[in-house]
């Protein structure tokens, strides 16, 4: 008895602070590599969203009079072998890039999370949809995307024009073929959350199935759905580029970091450096995402946090 | 866990039935015509005859059935034939799955291509695991320690920089820098003797590499982290109480125990392997299976993609079954029965 009011004073201490996010961010900042990484993504992001402004030269203008150039303060990365400005294309690149990577991911977080609540809540859809995940993660995926997009290319640029239409095309295989991890992790966590009181609380006071599911559960998978965010940027950011790098993206006017590296890999003996940005700027911004999801997953994990 | 295996086996074929369904329905029924690219001077008339002799005169499901005979029972017929020395049955008058554009047999493109393939990427998960295991067994015996550190950003670097740029990069420093290695994989060079052998090495080698760098990544930490389970574990604590030398523990009684889970996870890889493998011979222009299907989709050979597509995805589910059934061969806590 003599400790109770040790232990409350204690509690009271730490009151003003607490709350969920907070000690989330705690925890994320005592990972050094998740800092770094969330630093180095800021700083990416942020190039390719102002560098444009900064560095005015149009990334398809061609000036054959500068071909092939090294470094120089006009062209801080060289030219390409049609004289266009590296440092212009990296950075229309990138903004390409990104833009893939957070709607593919965006798209296949939704379609995991909604198969993962929908076959963790609803018992009788829970074999259907396991089955269907399990069917998608036993597809050869590549070979499937680059069928998929040889296919369907040439009527979704009649339809959108050639760069939406491969945009949306890259977009929806990247999505709707990286959901199942989400929605695995999510459907798991559903179902322990389901046999919890406080959503027995809410059924006992006569609270709708999709109001459960919106105000109880949904936040609760939060933070796993978040660390799959993560996983998924670098995911949908590595597949765009490998796809173009194999020829199959986007068009050759219509840079992404994948189609500077496709493009440069013929000028290899004579312009090396040329692959070296595009490379670069993938694999930094994959890495970084990646720490940032190594922090992000020890820093939601209460059984860390706080320790 | 003989009913087991024979119940996942069971479980396998209409998985494997329904990947072909699909796989087939995607396509056949996509938009566009396997005469567009043949020259406009074409009449109507031969284009519908070209038609017919692709195959494409008869309706969907016939030519669905007829390519899972063709897969299924046709193909592995001529296989066993090739073993058995005499002809099987009807084997002058079986249909074969045929390329569109080379007009060969499918099966017969695919056995020529596998060979390099398998070179390339079998080296490289065998010299990935050989990297892999000891970085594991070193950093979870010295948790926390630098060398930890290291091996942690190794394979952080190692699954995030993709294979297409480690490539590059390599061929960069060792073909255009230091001209030490060829950039091309050729693979007509037939070993004969050391020089030719030499020659063999140092073309294979960066392929591999790159390969090797990207498995080890992963298998180093799955070695890792189910080290790190074992190590405190109580028949550890044991074996040191009966004064057992540091190494034996370790190297016998924790590495023996930490691999079941780790070989797994190994067989599981091999799919991706081949996934990868796609675009490493894309860089290093080896003519292997990745670059037979790039060629198929790029001259919409419809039947050479189909049935490759249909091989990578039976990979896939052999290699899950052949893990499962692994852990419980290797680990006598798992019972499946």
């Amino acid at each position: 008895m003599t400790d109770a009011p040790a232990i409350s004073a204690k509690i009271e201490e730490h009151q003003p602070h607490r709350s969920l996010w907070w000690d989330v961010w705690a925890q994320f900042s005592t990972h050094r590599g998740a800092l770094a990484g969330a630093a180095v993504f800021a700083l990416i992001v942020l190039a390719v969203a102002i560098g444009p402004f900064l560095h005015t030269i149009d990334p398809g203008y061609l000036d054959y009079k500068a071909k092939n150039l090294g470094p120089s303060w006009v062209h801080p990365f060289g030219t390409d072998n049609l004289g266009r400005d590296m440092l212009a294309q990296v950075l229309a690149g990138g903004r390409v890039s990104m833009a893939v990577g957070f709607t593919a991911m965006s798209l296949s977080l939704l379609v995991g999370a909604l198969v993962g609540v929908m076959a963790g809540f609803f018992r009788w859809l829970d074999g259907p949809l396991m089955r269907l995940t399990d069917l998608f993660l036993a597809l050869p995926l590549l070979p499937l995307l680059l069928v998929i997009i040889m296919l369907f290319r040439d009527t979704l640029r009649r339809a959108f024009g050639p760069e939406t239409g491969i945009f949306l095309l890259i977009v929806f295989v990247i999505g709707i073929t990286s959901w199942m991890q989400t929605a695995r992790i999510v459907r798991g966590d559903v179902l322990a959350l389901k046999e919890r009181e406080f959503v027995l609380a809410a059924r006992s006071i006569g609270t709708r199935e999709r109001r459960v599911i919106t105000r109880h559960i949904l936040p609760n998978v939060l933070s796993p759905v978040m660390v799959s965010a993560t996983l998924g940027l670098a995911n949908a950011i590595i597949t765009e580029s490998a796809l173009s790098f194999l020829g199959l993206g986007f068009p050759s006017d219509f840079p992404t970091w994948g189609r500077l590296l496709f493009d440069g890999k013929d000028f290899l003996t004579l312009t090396p450096v040329r692959v070296l940005w595009p490379g670069l700027a993938i694999s930094l911004t994959v890495l970084s995402v990646n720490f940032m999801g190594d922090g992000l997953r020890d820093a939601l994990d209460p059984r860390i946090r706080g320790r | 866990m003989f009913r087991y295996t024979i119940r996942r086996l069971l479980f396998a074929i209409p998985t494997l039935l329904v990947i072909s369904f699909i796989i087939f329905a995607l396509l056949d029924l996509a938009p566009g015509d396997p005469t567009g690219n043949l020259p406009l001077t074409i009449d109507a008339k031969t284009r519908e005859a070209i038609r017919i002799s692709l195959g494409l005169g008869e309706p969907f499901h016939i030519r669905y059935i007829a390519w899972l005979n063709q897969f299924f029972i046709n193909e592995p017929l001529n296989i066993l034939e090739e073993w058995w020395g005499s002809p099987i049955g009807d084997s002058a008058g079986r249909m074969r799955i045929r390329s569109w554009s080379t007009r060969s047999p499918v099966v017969d493109l695919i056995v020529e291509r596998t060979p390099q393939t398998l070179w390339v990427v079998g080296m490289s998960y065998v010299v990935g695991i050989l990297i892999a295991i000891p970085i594991g067994v070193i950093s979870a015996y010295r948790q926390y320690s630098w060398i930890d550190q290291a091996g942690t950003l190794f394979s952080m670097i190692g699954f995030s920089v993709p294979t297409f740029f480690t490539g590059l990069v390599l061929i960069v420093i060792f073909s255009v820098n230091l001209n030490w290695l060829p950039m091309i994989y050729d693979t007509t060079h037939t070993v004969t003797g050391w020089d030719s052998f030499i020659v063999q090495v140092k073309q294979i080698a960066m392929p591999v590499m790159v390969l090797a760098l990207f498995n080890a990544a992963q298998i180093s930490r799955f070695m890792r982290s189910s080290m790190l389970d074992n190590l405190n574990q109580d028949y550890v604590r044991t074996a040191r109480a009966k004064g057992m030398k540091e190494h034996i523990v370790v190297m016998v009684h924790v590495l023996r125990n930490s691999l079941i889970p780790v070989v797994t996870v190994i067989a599981l890889g091999v799919p991706q392997i081949f996934g990868g493998a796609i675009i490493t011979e894309q860089i290093f222009r080896v003519n292997g299976l990745g670059a037979l299907l790039i060629g198929g989709i790029e001259a919409a050979d419809i039947p050479l993609v189909q049935t490759l597509t249909f091989i990578f995805a039976v990979l896939i589910v052999g290699f899950n079954l052949i893990a499962d059934l692994l852990y419980g061969i290797l680990d006598p806590r798992i019972r499946y029965d």
